[in-house]
Formats: structure tokens, sequence, C-alpha cells
């Protein structure tokens, strides 16, 4: 019990630290990415390749003036990037990272220990991170209702809508892959994949993987739903009256959401973890989350965002439909 | 293409709005199975591999790297000298100091001991220089050109350059180029005298 405790501990220090790095080297990427798309250099001066920009957009950050507008509710504008950031942490609890392995023998204490490359295996992991990121909504809403700015309640209006809206998607879509497998563990759902490439539920199940997709982009703000804190059409969204650290952690946590949808997305529809010929597991699953994040910032770069009706026009009368007929499809193929 | 003939504007076949659902129903199908989205994501995919190995970045290290400019951009002026003898080309006329417009010239001139008029001092206030070109233009030696130096941000509004600091330093004269922007000759001038009718 208490080398469990241990354990645990040692693994949420380690997905905290790494993860929230991953998130800023994120942002780094993601200027890259879209600067050679736009046939640009993005940060170049900063350290080798730009690389030392994180560092120097930290600096900025925790050097700014942390701001709390007049007339805003103190607390609630305080505290509500910090629901963000821990939402969208508390979700990667329960998502498998990498293969089971055992600590070679050769380092003194640990050695021949068996680590669980996943912090909480709960029996139903995929409810616990949808309900999390869903939770993550009252960050973004509460930022906006508390900071007495008409252009953040806007953005938190927007927020709400669209997180309820795909939250629909994302469950129907999901249930489909469920179904087949029989249960709400991703360790199941990765187990459930160790034939190869064939064996991937993506072949069985491309209309929810689409569907999944789609909702992911909406439940992480990014292009083309950007459409929250869209700085042409409401400034910064529930964003507006933050500054500095409390503002970076807003992008911590959306970045942290874009990571776990990735690691969702290859563990339910792309066979996780499992080594994919001569590739092994944390190799192969660190190439599918890298693809699929890459995904994300193609996708800013080529798409423009669409309009809230035309959000919600696609969320209710395309999406929804489809993946009910989809599960419906799903359930009678299962009962033959 | 005269300016008063009648444009020949044409309409592009955009296809009227759906009237029925049916229609929208199959401009939705249409729009969606058409893939101009993997179209867009085709075009940011080339240009980024364009980007990186193929050298197509649009990118200009400002400081570090300069584009060529114009030899007609009028920038700071330069005062050239005569290539044979090295002695400044200005002949103190004083045309540039009375067609500038912003009067930003300021030159007195003298008789020297040849009886040849001599520049004393010759100013341009930078502040007020709206860079025209009509000094370059009016001169008849080629004295007074526009040069490439359009770095001049300064601390104050007024910025006053003497002639000795725009003159052609004396051991850089073999570096000197004759100019080609505005006012000077073009390169063809010669092919393009035409007779006088006095030659007939």
């Amino acid at each position: 019990m208490d080398a469990l405790l241990i354990g645990t501990v040692i693994k949420i220090v380690l997905v905290l630290a790494i993860v929230a790095a991953l998130a800023g080297f994120g942002t780094y990427l993601e200027r890259k990415v879209l600067a050679f798309m736009q046939r640009r250099l993005g940060p170049t001066h900063v350290g080798p390749f730009g690389l030392l920009q994180i560092v120097a957009d930290g600096i900025k950050l925790f050097t700014k003036e942390d701001f709390i507008p007049q007339n805003a509710n103190k607390f609630i504008f305080m505290m509500a990037p910090v629901v963000t950031a821990a939402t969208a942490f508390i979700a990667l609890s329960a998502v498998p990272l990498f293969p089971t392995f055992t600590i070679p023998d050769a380092i003194p204490f640990i050695g021949g220990a068996i680590v669980p490359s996943v912090i909480a295996d709960i029996n139903v992991a995929i409810l616990f991170v949808l309900g999390m990121m869903g939770a993550g909504l009252y960050g973004p809403l509460l930022a906006g209702m508390a900071q007495a700015n008409k252009w953040g309640i806007i953005g938190a209006a927007r927020t709400a809508v669209q997180f309820l809206s795909y939250e629909v998607v994302t469950g129907l879509s999901i249930l489909a892959p469920i179904m087949l497998v029989g249960s709400l563990s991703l360790i199941d759902f990765n187990n459930a994949q160790t034939g190869g490439i064939g064996s991937w539920i993506v072949w069985q199940q491309p209309v929810a993987f689409v569907l999944f997709l789609i909702a992911g982009f909406a439940e992480t703000n990014r292009t083309p739903f950007d459409l929250l804190e869209h700085e042409a059409e409401v400034v910064s969204g529930y964003a507006t009256e933050y500054s500095g650290l409390r503002w970076g952690m807003f992008f911590i946590g959306e970045y942290a959401n874009m990571i776990t949808i990735a690691l969702l997305a290859s563990i339910i529809f792309f066979g996780g973890f499992t080594p994919l010929g001569f590739i092994p597991g944390w190799l192969a699953i660190l190439l599918k989350v890298t693809f699929f994040f890459f995904l994300m910032l193609w996708v800013r770069a080529s798409w423009p965002h669409i309009r809230p009706d035309q959000l919600m026009w696609f969320c209710w009368k395309v999406l929804m439909p489809i993946a009910v007929i989809n599960i419906i499809i799903t359930g009678i193929v299962i009962m033959i | 293409m005269m300016n008063n003939e009648k444009q020949k504007y044409v309409m592009l076949d955009l296809g009227g709005t759906p009237a029925t659902p049916w229609c929208s129903f199959k401009q939705v199908m249409k729009r969606t199975f058409k893939g101009e989205l993997f179209v867009g994501l085709w075009v940011t995919l080339r240009e980024m591999f364009k980007t990186l190995f193929l050298g197509g970045k649009h990118t200009t290290k400002y400081p570090l790297e300069k584009l060529p400019i114009s030899p007609r951009y009028r920038a700071i002026h330069d005062m050239l000298r005569l290539l044979e003898s090295g002695h400044y080309r200005c002949i103190g006329c004083g045309l540039c100091e009375k067609i500038c417009i912003s009067n930003c010239i300021a030159m007195e001139t003298r008789y020297d001991e040849n009886q040849r008029k001599e520049v004393s001092e010759y100013t341009i206030n930078f502040g007020r220089c709206i860079f025209c070109g009509y000094c370059a233009e009016v001169c008849p030696e080629l004295a007074i050109v526009h040069g490439a130096r359009y770095e001049n941000a300064s601390e104050q509004r007024a910025g006053f350059s003497l002639f000795e600091d725009m003159l052609t330093p004396i051991d850089k004269l073999h570096l000197q180029k004759e100019y080609e922007g505005f006012g000077a000759p073009s390169v063809d001038a010669d092919a393009k005298i035409k007779k006088t009718p006095l030659a007939y």
C-alpha cells in the first residue's frame, strides 16, 4: 500500500511536470509549424532555433502585473484559471500514457518494480476523462462571468454553448467503440487492439473516429471551433481581463487538453501503446500523439473558423444524428 | 485599355441560393464530400515542405539581410565628385536651394582665388526634407543625388547634414557609382536623341 502510494505520488509529480513542460513546448511547436506553413521563420533569436522562447515567454508571464478588475468578483476571478488547469491535469490521471514497464534491476531501491504507466486505472476511465474535461467548462464560464466585462460574458456564453453541445457528440461517438470493446477502461481498449494495425478500432468505426476528432477539436477550442476567444469578434473572450500567470494557466490547461484528446484518440481508435511491428509501444503512442498534436496545428494553419450559428447547426443537425445512426448500426451489427 | 472604356466584368457562376430543403441538402453533401478541406490541408503542408527544404521562405531578417533597392529610390542625399580630378561636382549654382519645396537646403557660396564658385556652407535639414527628389532632378551637374541610406531614424526632429558628410570620401572615389536614379539621364539616352531640325 505504501509502495502504491509513493509510486502514485511520483507518477503524479512526473505527469504534472512533464505535461506542463510539454504544454509550454507545444506553444513553441505551434508557432514554428504555423510559421513554416505561412512561409515565415517563427521564433529564431532566443536560444538555438528559438527554443528558449518558451523561457522568455514564461519570464514575461511571471513578471506581468496580476491585474484584477475593479468590479470583478475577486475570488472567482482568481480561482477560474485554476479550474481550467486543474481539470485538464485531473483528466490526464486516468489516461494510460505508456505500456507497463519494469524498472531495471541496476537501479537501487526501486529496481525490479513493475510500473503501470497510468496514475489510476479506474474501470470508468472514459467517463471520468470526459467528465473532467466537461468540468473544465467551469474555468472559462466562471472567468467570463466574474470579470465584469461584456466581451468576457459573450466569450463565456459561447464556451458554455460549445462545450455542452459537443460533449453530446463526444459521448455518443465514443459509445460505439465502447459497445464493441465492452469496457470503459482505457487499458481494456488498448488490450482489445493488440493484433497489429488491422485490429485498430478506427477500421471498424471510422465514422465514430471522425466525429470524435471533430468534437475533440471543439472541446479544446481549436480552429475551426476557436470562436470563444476570437479576437476579431470578442477581443479575447473569457480571457479578456486576464494577464500574467493566470492567463498562462488557461493556456497550459488548453494545451494539456490537446494532449489529452490526442492521447484519447490514439488509445481508443489507433491501438494505443501496443507495439507496432518493430516500433516499441512507448514510441508508437508518442508518434500517434505527436501526429494528432500536429494535426491540430495543421488544421489551424489551413482552415478558417466557423460562425457560432454554423457551429450549433453542425453539432445538432449533422454530427449528433450521424452519431446516433452510427450507434444504431453498430448495435444491429453486434446483435447479428 | 482606355480609362473610359467599358469594363468587361465576368460574373462567376456561383450557383443560386438553394430554394428547397432538398437543394440545400444536396449542396451540403456536395460540399462535404468534395474534399476541399483536404485541398487546404495539402496546400499548407506543401508550403511547409517548400519553406523547410526548398528555401521558400519569405522572411528577410532585416537588420542582418537587406533587400536591394532601386536606383530610383530617394533616400539620404550623396554629393558626388568628378571622377578625373576628385574635385566636388557642385558648381554652387544654388538651383537645389531654390527649388527645394520644404526649404531644407541652405547654402552659401563665394568666389575662390581662381574666380570660381566655391561652396562655403551647405546643409540639408533632414527633419524637413520630404525626399521629393527635385534637388537631384534640377542639378545640372549630377552633383547632388539620392543615395541608398534609408535608415535615418534619429532622436531629434531636426537632423542637419553638412556638405562634407554627404560628399564621397576622397579615398573611396574609385567606389563612386554613377547615379542612375531620379534626374539622371537614362541608360539609353544616346539612342533616344533625335537630330535637331538644323542638322538636316
